[in-house]
Order: structure tokens, then C-alpha cells, then sequence
């Protein structure tokens, strides 16, 4: 090695300071490629389009394509003019139907997310308890069903509950009963579809948090002379509370906005939310009305998904 | 002592996993059914798969959702690649929040919302710049948003677990930060893009709410052609399309899980003897 190389030398240090500076450099501007693509293209494809909903939201209906008015209004002296209507969330209220299916929705989605959990649980509770080489092949058992199609399995469902569907004919035989069940357009058909779909969801947050327990509490716990119930409910039941929250918001918030559902297995009473929406945009082409039902369930969505956000945040941060 | 309740959770795993297959494997069993009624056994037949062949509305909506579905996953592990590495290599920017609620948010957000969301923001931007069109193109964008979230969560889980010090000494050998991630972690943290990318892909096929909205009435997709024919009841065509889709998700599902688990023994059996060697 040469005297010129050596890092003692003021020039070659201060070469070091000039590399280390450019490389810096090179570093945040690499930094800031990989952030900023992924940043914008959610921005303006996510984000912005809940601004757009609630601009129209505040629109008129109009013959014209688009299918509502211009907030803003350019006159020919060049005065702006700005016309907010209030009138779509006006008629939210005073048309029974929204404030009916608003409250079937939430009243369908609880209930639905509160059988998805005592389904759920166990089965967790079952996977987390099993060997390591049956686990794995247990969840591959439950997630499949996620990955094939949802409206495929919605469509499955109803081959089972239909008038003349496998479980009527079934029944029938048997002789438990004599008479065909109505199930497909009732309320039972949409909790049992909602619970059919979302299962999965339930039970892989569950299972995270369960396969994490530690064994020793429990044992600890016997050894203290709790019975096994006592234990679960003292020592297991709290510390899977993280995956109870995460898979109740995971089936919660996207059941309050089903569509798929209601539609295809509910019968004409049971109309959810995303159903009038979908009927006010695609029957009615209310654009405006349609957009001030989605206002109106994010208003209801906003909770949730902020308890879901929060507890998303804090398990990466550990 | 613990018996009874490991056999309470062990009856019910079996009942819930019943729930999640009987009806599928119900609905194959209908597809062979040579009666067109449900409730009836005409005898084994295969005539629904043919006729389907031959379905000229099924095969066109079949051949867009799979260009779509291509185009939309291989857009949305990108952006998932993009996001996971900022979230997970990058500990402060400014908009880190942002971008962790933004791909999170669209795994939870009903569709119907996300839907006349973003078919309003494609109407408003056309009005403005004149792009994009209803049709192919948004559906597209639409499906990397939410698809993209789902690789995102899936790669940013793997990428966590990545041990940096082999990224590390790459660069010490001096490889510059791109060569060293392309050339060690991407390798690494490859099934995770390959599931995140298959499940992109089933998720754009699936997807009948979304594309709905923003599809405009040029295009149809699968599902959208599904869900018209299965509003209107039962269809003994749909029960062999149903079939033959489950059939190729379940198998691709299985070969790949079972292709990078022995691909992931090899990896952790390399690196043992690395270890081993290097002491």
C-alpha cells in the first residue's frame, strides 16, 4: 500500500468525506424512488377518489354525462359561483329505507362477526394446538377455500340452501322434517353466507395470536390450582385479545358494506346498505344520492377501521 | 384434564372445515349431473363442460379477466415490493403513516366503496384530462390498488424476517445497495412474491363489485358475467366453470405451497452449512 491510499493522509480523508457525501446523496435519492411511486399512485388512486365522493355527494343530479352537476360555476364575467345541496343527505332522512337498511346493516354485521368468532376461536385454538407439520397443512386447508372465488362459494352456498337444495332434500329423507325450509332470502341465508365467506379471515388473526402464547402461562396458572376454564378465560382469552380485535374488524367492516350477499342469498327485506347503494347508482343513476350513502358509511366505517389501523401500527412496531 | 376442551376445539375445526367444503364439493358433484334441475341425479354427464366450450360470452369475459388479472398482478407485487421495502427498510419519512393506513385501509374497505369511489375519480379525471377511458385501463388501475395491498402485507410480513447482516455483507464485498438487494434479499423473500402474486391474480379474477363500477358498459369481465347468469339462478354451465376454477386455484395453490416449502428447507439447509463451515 501506498503512503497516498492511507487514510491518515488529509487529501484521501477528505475524498472519504466527498464518496461518504455523494453516496448520501445517492442513498436518499434511492430513498425516496422506492417511497415516493408506491406513496402516490395509493394517494391519487385511493385516497383521492373518498374527495371525489364527497364533492358529489354535495351535487345535483343532472341529465347530462357525468350524471351530476358542477360545484363551481364560471359566468361570463368571470365570477365563480359555488352550489353545495345539501338535498342528497336530506333525503337520507327522510326516506325511512336508508335509515332501515343502515341499521340492518350494522344489526347483520355484528351478529355475523360475533358467529364468525365463536366458529373462529376454536378452530384457531384447535390449528395452534396442533403439531407443527399438521398446522401447516391445516391453515392450507383454510385458506384455500380464500383464495378460490368468493362469488363462486357464495354460489355454492346457495346450492346447499336452497328450496330444493341438498340440505331441504337431506332433511327431508331423514324425516327430521316435512316440509321444505325457507332459508335462501332470509336473514339466516345472509348471516350464514357471511360467516361461510369470511371465516377465514377470523380464524388467521386468531390463530397469529394464539400460536404466540406462551405455554408457561398456563401452566403456571394449573399449578396455581385454576381449573382449565378458569385458565382459558384468565390467561388465554385476554392475551389473544389482539386477534379477537383483528379478525372482528376484518369481518365486521366488510360485512357492513356486503353487496354479493344480501344480493344473491337475502330476499327483498333484507336490504343492506351497499345493496341501496348499488341499486340508487346502478337502477336509479343518482350518482349524487349514491355518493352521499358511501359518505355515510365511511362515517360509520371510520371507528372500526381507525381501531383496526391502530392495532395494525402497533403489531409492526414490535 | 385438558382433554375435554382440545376435543371441543378439535370438534369444531372438523364441523368448520365441513362448512367451508361441503358446498364446493357439493357444487362439483352438480356439474356431472346430466338433469339441468338441481334437485335432481340425471345421471353422470360432462355435456355442461362442453357446452361451455362452445359459450362465446364465457370464453370472451374469460380471455379479458385473465388480461386483466396478468397486467393487474404483476402491477401490484411491484407496488407491494415498493411499499414493503419503504415500510420496512425505511423507519422514518414523512408520509410513513400514509402509507401503512393506505395499505391497510384496502384490505378492510367494502368494495361497494371502493368501487363508486374510484368511478368517480375516473369520470372526474376524464372530464380533466381526458384519461382515462372506462374500461380495461381502469379496471386495471382499480385491481392494482387492492391487489397491490394484499402483496404489500404479504411481502412486508417476509421482508421483516430478512436477516440484513447477509445484505450487509454483500455490500462490504461492495456491491451497491441495489445489486446487494436484487442479488441477496430478493431471492429470499421470492415466495412471498410469488404467492403475493397468484393471490393478486385470483383476487383480479374474482373481483365482480369493483369492476362493476369503474368497468363503464364496454367491457365485462368473468365475474361479472357469472353474477348476472347467477342472479337469475341456477346454471348447470356455471357449475362447471365453478369446477374447473377451483380445480386450477387449488392446484396451483397446492404445487407452489409445496414448491416453496422444499425450496425453503433447501435454503435453511444451505445456510446451516454455511454456518457450520464458517465456524
Amino acid at each position: 500500500m501506498t503512503a497516498s491510499t492511507s487514510p491518515s493522509s488529509p487529501r484521501s480523508a477528505e475524498l472519504v468525506a466527498t464518496r461518504l457525501r455523494q453516496a448520501s446523496r445517492l442513498n436518499r435519492l434511492g430513498r425516496w424512488l422506492i417511497i415516493l411511486p408506491p406513496l402516490v399512485f395509493l394517494v391519487v388512486f385511493f385516497l383521492v377518489p373518498f374527495a371525489f365522493a364527497f364533492k358529489i355527494s354535495f351535487a345535483q343530479t343532472a341529465v347530462h354525462i357525468p350524471p351530476f352537476s358542477d360545484l363551481l360555476s364560471h359566468s361570463r364575467d368571470g365570477v365563480v359561483g359555488l352550489s353545495i345541496n345539501l338535498g342528497n343527505y336530506a333525503y337520507l332522512f327522510t326516506d325511512d329505507v336508508y335509515a332501515i337498511s343502515y341499521l340492518y346493516s350494522i344489526k347483520t354485521a355484528f351478529f355475523s362477526t360475533i358467529a364468525c368468532l365463536l366458529l373462529g376461536y376454536p378452530m384457531a385454538y384447535a390449528i395452534a394446538r396442533a403439531s407443527k407439520a399438521n398446522q401447516n397443512i391445516l391453515l392450507l386447508i383454510i385458506i384455500l377455500p380464500f383464495w378460490t372465488s368468493f362469488l363462486l362459494r357464495v354460489y355454492a352456498l346457495e346450492g346447499i340452501i336452497r328450496d330444493g337444495g341438498l340440505l331441504n332434500s337431506a332433511l327431508l329423507w331423514l324425516g327430521v322434517i316435512h316440509q321444505p325450509l325457507q332459508i335462501m332470502r332470509t336473514s339466516f341465508a345472509v348471516y350464514l353466507g357471511i360467516v361461510y365467506s369470511y371465516l377465514p379471515f377470523m380464524i388467521l388473526p386468531l390463530f397469529a395470536t394464539l400460536e404466540k402464547l406462551d405455554n408457561t402461562l398456563l401452566e403456571a396458572s394449573a399449578d396455581l390450582g385454576s381449573p382449565p376454564w378458569k385458565s382459558f378465560i384468565d390467561v388465554t382469552l385476554p392475551l389473544s385479545m389482539p386477534g379477537i380485535i383483528a379478525g372482528s374488524m376484518l369481518v365486521f367492516i366488510p360485512a357492513i358494506g356486503e353487496f354479493v350477499i344480501p344480493s344473491l342469498l337475502g330476499g327483498p327485506d333484507n336490504l343492506m346498505i351497499g345493496r341501496l347503494l348499488w341499486d340508487e347508482f346502478f337502477n336509479n343513476h343518482d350518482w349524487p344520492v349514491a355518493s352521499a350513502v358511501a359518505v355515510a358509511i365511511l362515517v360509520l366505517l371510520a371507528g372500526p377501521i381507525a381501531i383496526y389501523q391502530h392495532y395494525n401500527v402497533r403489531e409492526l412496531e414490535q | 384434564m385438558k382433554l375435554p376442551a382440545v376435543s371441543f376445539s378439535l370438534t369444531m375445526l372438523l364441523i368448520g372445515i365441513a362448512f367451508l367444503y361441503i358446498p364446493m364439493l357439493v357444487l362439483i358433484g352438480y356439474s356431472f349431473n346430466a338433469s339441468p334441475l338441481v334437485s335432481l341425479w340425471g345421471g353422470f354427464s360432462v355435456k355442461w363442460y362442453a357446452s361451455l366450450l362452445h359459450n362465446r360470452q364465457i370464453l370472451d369475459a374469460a380471455l379479458l379477466s385473465f388480461e386483466i388479472a396478468l397486467v393487474a398482478s404483476t402491477g401490484a407485487v411491484l407496488l407491494g415490493l415498493l411499499a414493503a421495502t419503504a415500510l420496512v427498510r425505511f423507519r422514518h419519512f414523512r408520509g410513513r403513516l400514509l402509507l401503512t393506513g393506505m395499505i391497510n385501509a384496502p384490505l378492510v374497505m367494502p368494495e361497494i366503496i371502493t368501487g363508486i369511489t374510484q368511478l368517480l375519480l375516473f369520470v372526474s379525471m376524464a372530464q380533466l384530462i381526458g384519461w382515462p377511458h372506462r374500461g380495461l385501463t381502469t379496471i386495471i388501475l382499480s385491481h392494482i390498488v387492492f391487489c397491490g395491498a394484499y402483496a404489500a402485507v404479504t411481502i412486508q410480513s417476509r421482508l421483516i424476517a430478512v436477516d440484513r447482516s447477509l445484505e450487509e455483507a454483500a455490500r462490504d464485498l461492495g456491491a451497491t445497495p441495489f445489486r446487494a438487494f436484487w442479488d441477496v434479499t430478493l431471492p429470499i423473500i421470492m415466495p412471498a412474491l410469488a404467492s403475493s402474486w397468484l393471490l393478486s391474480f385470483t383476487l383480479s379474477l374474482d373481483d365482480v363489485v369493483i369492476s362493476s363500477f369503474v368497468s363503464g358498459p364496454s367491457a365485462s369481465t368473468l365475474p361479472m358475467v357469472i353474477y348476472s347468469k347467477v342472479k337469475l339462478g341456477v346454471s348447470p354451465e356455471i357449475n362447471a366453470l365453478a369446477t374447473l376454477i377451483i380445480a386450477a386455484v387449488g392446484t396451483c395453490v397446492v404445487v407452489a405451497g409445496y414448491t416453496m416449502r422444499r425450496a425453503e428447507r433447501e435454503r435453511e439447509r444451505d445456510l446451516q452449512m454455511a454456518a457450520r463451515a464458517s465456524t
